[in-house]
């Protein structure tokens, strides 16, 4: 083994507080290296260059840079050993800057000596480095749009163009989604139809994208590169291509039954076209209610004899079709929220009580001179119906039904100023562009906003008109009043379908059923899923622009890991020992990602599925489970190191640190020079779950005064099941330490947000302080720490 | 003139103290009104439940304590279970009940009742004085 160690003076940055010859210089007089440099600029080319030419000239297979966070120049020097031949995985960074000489800079003796420490703790880390590959995944240019509404055809459309190659599959007969159903957008009031049916045009125009509509996705295996995907085709019963939606059939079809893309206001026959504009527009026979289908034999065929193109084919059946894409984008949407369940408003008991839906079909009626039922009178609009709601246990705003409801109300006002309309709301939110200035015009146009939650509507048996109570809480009195039409302004809810391929993809939900963006800031359109992507309501209520701006986002995020063609893998995986390994499956139970299946023998661990967070280690009784890059060996090494020199005085603290959180942290800490005990030793680990009871007794045994354990805050962790898995392991360690007479709390829990710095400090000094004052662990203790850990783990963790 | 509203921190004590009697996070009210709407008995109240609600939040204790609102309060729960924020307003009117029950006075004197009066009084009559007028 040959390790060439870089000790970088980062322009004085480091070298102002440590002694950078002398860190070099200790690290050279370590096993296995050979050469040891100090250098101004290590990240600079000629800093670069020196790795380039040692690796050559000295022949070296692992190399250790004692500089900057490896999370701001990590990356440049993985490139630069690729370019040295080498794996980009025998690199280790000992961090000098940011957790060494800006925090400790008043003590710079002190530093000194931790640098020199953590060096030599990345050099024990560095022997057990394994020459990796860089695991390589090709990426094609197939993508897979779960839903037709406009977040799907935008996102379909965006991809399409750019020349990928698109699979569009919606399980409605038709695209259009519920934007097809409205009557006007707000604020501007264009038709929705009218701008939606040019781009619903485009979809089938469009020879890049493959429009699968009355198909379901059944299951998607696979990752990143390769997802397979199979989708149900329903049958139609109609030959698309003879059908020219004549009406013929329909005009002879004995069935009627309520149309729902007409909110169930007028009907439809068995057979039909699911409306005006629908793509494709094509009839077709729906099965649950048809004559022929439903009871079979020779029964009706009615529409068969009217079809002059022998369309009619009662003996098509689902098919299924297989295939492969390389990114998802889910688009699946959401439904309104169920009327009938807010019992108060008796909605689908009362006659004259309609959801907004309804209006707005009714609204499009009218417009068309078809009026579907008279509205006259006074109209109340009743907001946050299945809303802001706990006792329908939706706690989330809709965020479109202020502006809806502004919409609707001076619609009907403005063609009809004989009408009196109210909107009984609790806060208006009016926060999007010209948002506040419809409102405005709303409130111009005559409509009343009243400052009321409804309590309770009632139905005057006789003329079934409705009687709504409510406080106006801005006088203070209750208003009792009767109205001829109550409009309840529904919120949305995830549709059926996004909770089925939330099942299909094993996506994570919000606390509000909506799938979980992999960064509410950041990341907004990714899922932690690499390759699947969101578009629109699917992740949560929002409006038409809105949704169309994520779909181009979602695309463009997709066309980003298509357009490089292949995608390097995350090599921090679990593995299993297999010598080690008895096949006792309790690792299964213990991946919060459910990434380990049964075999008869050694369970798999799924590479693709694994995150890497290291959950599962702890389960195993017999130390068989395994991280790459943070393996048990390297984890032992760097433990070992960092308690070599001051073990004995017990006063060092082990910080082992998640990567997404406390690592960070503690870099941010760092770069706002915030002093804090040099007696710490940070460890960087994927997530606090990684360190096992086992390391954290070993740390004891060694003479650590003190370990912390830092994790992401549970609601933004990268992994799920984290938090609870380090609760379970520090309970374990602190109660074997009781039972050996030692402070429980030396081992301690916390989560941290990466800007928490006074947190970190205080909690790290906290712990420090608790060390010092409670004075080494005796030599006795320690040893009987190290007797039977595999037996007393054991135990305690049953 | 219009009243000048007052906050101060002796509103904020009030406040706490309304809400560590009633268990209710108070602050979370956010005036929807649905409370007064559903309340069989607002139309005797001199400050709806909402209002008794908001005089707390801003810890307005003489104009709370010295409202009917919750004497008249009949624990129906119709607000609790109706509140779109989980409260339990029924708790809050009981909360100040307490408050002005702790004070322990009486207003009326068991023992300066007739016997002949005191045999007529239905004796529900008798156990509400008590409950509501004596400390």
């Amino acid at each position: 083994m040959r390790i060439g160690v870089y000790v970088c003076h980062c322009g004085g940055n480091i070298s102002e507080v440590v002694d950078v010859k002398k860190v070099a210089t200790i690290a050279g007089e370590q096993a296995d290296v050979v050469i040891a440099r100090d250098y101004d600029h290590m990240c600079s080319d000629l800093g670069q260059k020196l790795i380039l030419d040692d690796v050559k000239e000295q022949q070296l297979d692992r190399v250790v840079v004692a500089a900057c966070s490896p999370q701001f120049q990590g990356r440049t020097f993985m490139n630069t050993l690729k370019a040295a031949g080498l794996s980009p995985y025998v690199l280790e960074m000992a961090n000098i800057r940011e957790q060494c000489a800006w925090p400790h800079a008043d003590v710079p003796a002190q530093a000194t000596d931790k640098a020199a420490d953590l060096t030599a703790m990345a050099i024990a880390k560095a022997r057990f480095d394994e020459p990796l590959d860089e695991r390589v995944m090709r990426v094609g240019k197939r993508v897979l749009v779960v839903g037709g509404g406009i977040a799907g055809i935008q996102a379909a459309l965006d991809l399409g163009d750019s020349g990928f190659d698109v699979y569009l599959v919606e399980r409605g007969p038709s695209i259009g989604g519920k934007m097809a159903q409205l009557s006007r957008t707000f604020p501007t009031e264009d038709c929705s139809a009218c701008i939606l049916s040019p781009k619903m045009a485009d979809v089938p125009a469009n020879p890049n994208i493959r429009l699968l509509t009355y198909s379901e996705v059944e299951s998607i295996t696979g990752c990143l590169g390769n997802f397979e995907v199979t989708i149900v085709k329903k049958p139609r019963y109609v030959d698309a291509g003879a059908c020219v939606a004549c009406g013929l059939c329909e005009e002879k079809c004995p069935v009627t039954v309520p149309d729902d893309f007409e909110a169930g206001l007028t009907t439809r026959k068995a057979i039909y076209v699911p409306f005006g504009f629908s793509v494709p527009h094509k009839n077709l026979i729906d099965d649950s209610v048809c004559l022929r289908l439903t009871r079979g034999g020779n029964v009706c065929g009615l529409c068969q004899q009217a079809c002059p193109y022998g369309a009619i084919d009662f003996d098509q059946r689902a098919e299924t079709e297989t295939f492969t894409v390389d990114t998802i984008i889910v688009a699946t949407g959401y439904e309104i929220f169920d009327a009938s369940e807010k019992k108060v408003y008796g909605y689908g008991r009362f006659e004259n009580v309609v959801t907004a839906l309804e209006m707005e079909r009714m609204v499009v009626h009218a417009a068309e001179g078809n009026p579907i039922r008279p509205v006259s009178g006074r109209i109340a609009f009743i907001q946050c119906v299945g809303s802001r709601d706990e006792q329908v246990g939706n706690e989330y705003c809709s965020r479109v039904c202020c502006m809806y409801a502004s919409k609707l109300s001076q619609l009907l006002k403005r063609s009809d100023p004989s009408r009196d309309v109210y909107v009984f709301y609790t806060d208006l939110r009016a926060y999007g562009k010209g948002f506040e200035e419809y409102y405005k015009r709303a409130q111009s146009t005559g409509v009343k906003f009243v400052r009321g939650r409804v309590a309770e509507l009632q139905e005057d048996p006789s003329t079934k008109k409705v009687i709504l109570k409510a406080e106006d809480t801005l006088t203070r009195q209750i208003i009792e009043s009767e109205f001829d039409l109550v409009v309840l302004s529904v919120g949305m809810r995830p549709s059926e379908g996004t909770e089925r391929i939330a099942d299909i993809l094993k996506l994570a939900k919000s606390p509000d059923g909506f799938l979980q963006e992999a960064h509410p800031k950041f990341r907004p359109v990714d899922t932690l899923t690499e390759g699947v992507f969101l578009a629109g309501t699917v992740q949560g209520p929002k409006d038409i622009p809105d949704t169309v701006a994520q779909a181009s986002a979602a695309s463009a995020r997709a066309m980003r890991l298509m357009n490089q063609g292949e995608y390097v893998l995350d090599p921090i995986v679990a593995f299993i020992h297999e010598d080690m390994c008895d096949g006792c499956g309790l690792c299964i139970a213990a991946c919060p990602a459910g990434a380990i299946s049964p075999t008869a023998g050694v369970p798999e661990i799924g590479e693709a599925e694994c995150k890497g967070c290291g959950s599962c280690l702890s389960s195993c009784p017999k130390d068989a489970l395994d991280l790459r890059c943070y393996t048990n060996e390297q984890m032992l090494a760097e433990i070992e190191s960092a308690l070599e020199a001051g073990g004995e005085a017990g006063a060092t603290v082990l910080v082992f640190a998640d990567d997404m959180a406390t690592y960070r942290l503690a870099d941010n800490v760092g770069r706002g020079k915030l002093p804090y005990s040099a007696a710490t030793r940070v460890i960087r680990v994927p997530s606090g779950s990684r360190v096992t009871p086992k390391l954290m007794l070993r740390a004891f045994e060694l003479g650590a005064g003190g370990v912390l354990i830092g994790e992401s805050e549970e609601k933004s962790s990268p992994f799920s099941g984290s938090a609870a898995a380090i609760r379970r392991n520090v309970e374990v360690v602190r109660s074997i330490l009781e039972s050996e007479g030692i402070e429980g709390d030396r081992v301690r829990y916390v989560e941290f947000v990466t800007v928490m710095l006074a947190k970190f400090v205080g909690e790290v000094n906290s712990l420090c302080e608790f060390a010092q004052r409670s004075g080494p662990i005796s030599r006795e203790k320690r040893v009987r720490l190290g007797e039977n850990v595999d037996e007393r783990l054991f135990t305690a963790q049953r | 003139m219009a009243d000048r509203l007052v906050i101060s921190s002796e509103n904020e004590a009030f406040l706490a103290k309304i809400a560590a009697l009633s268990g209710e996070t108070i602050t979370l009210c956010d005036q929807c009104g649905t409370c007064s709407g559903s309340c069989p008995m607002v139309a005797e109240m001199d400050v709806t439940p909402s209002q008794m609600m908001r005089l707390v939040q801003l810890g307005q204790s003489s104009e709370a304590l010295d409202s009917k609102t919750m004497w008249l309060c009949a624990s129906c729960f119709a607000c609790t279970v109706r509140c779109p924020r989980g409260l339990d307003v029924s708790k809050v009117a009981e909360a100040l009940r307490q408050v002005t029950l702790r004070k322990a006075i009486d207003r009326i004197d068991v023992r300066a009742i007739p016997a002949d009066e005191l045999a007529e009084l239905p004796q529900i009559a008798l156990v509400s004085a008590l409950r509501k007028l004596t400390g």
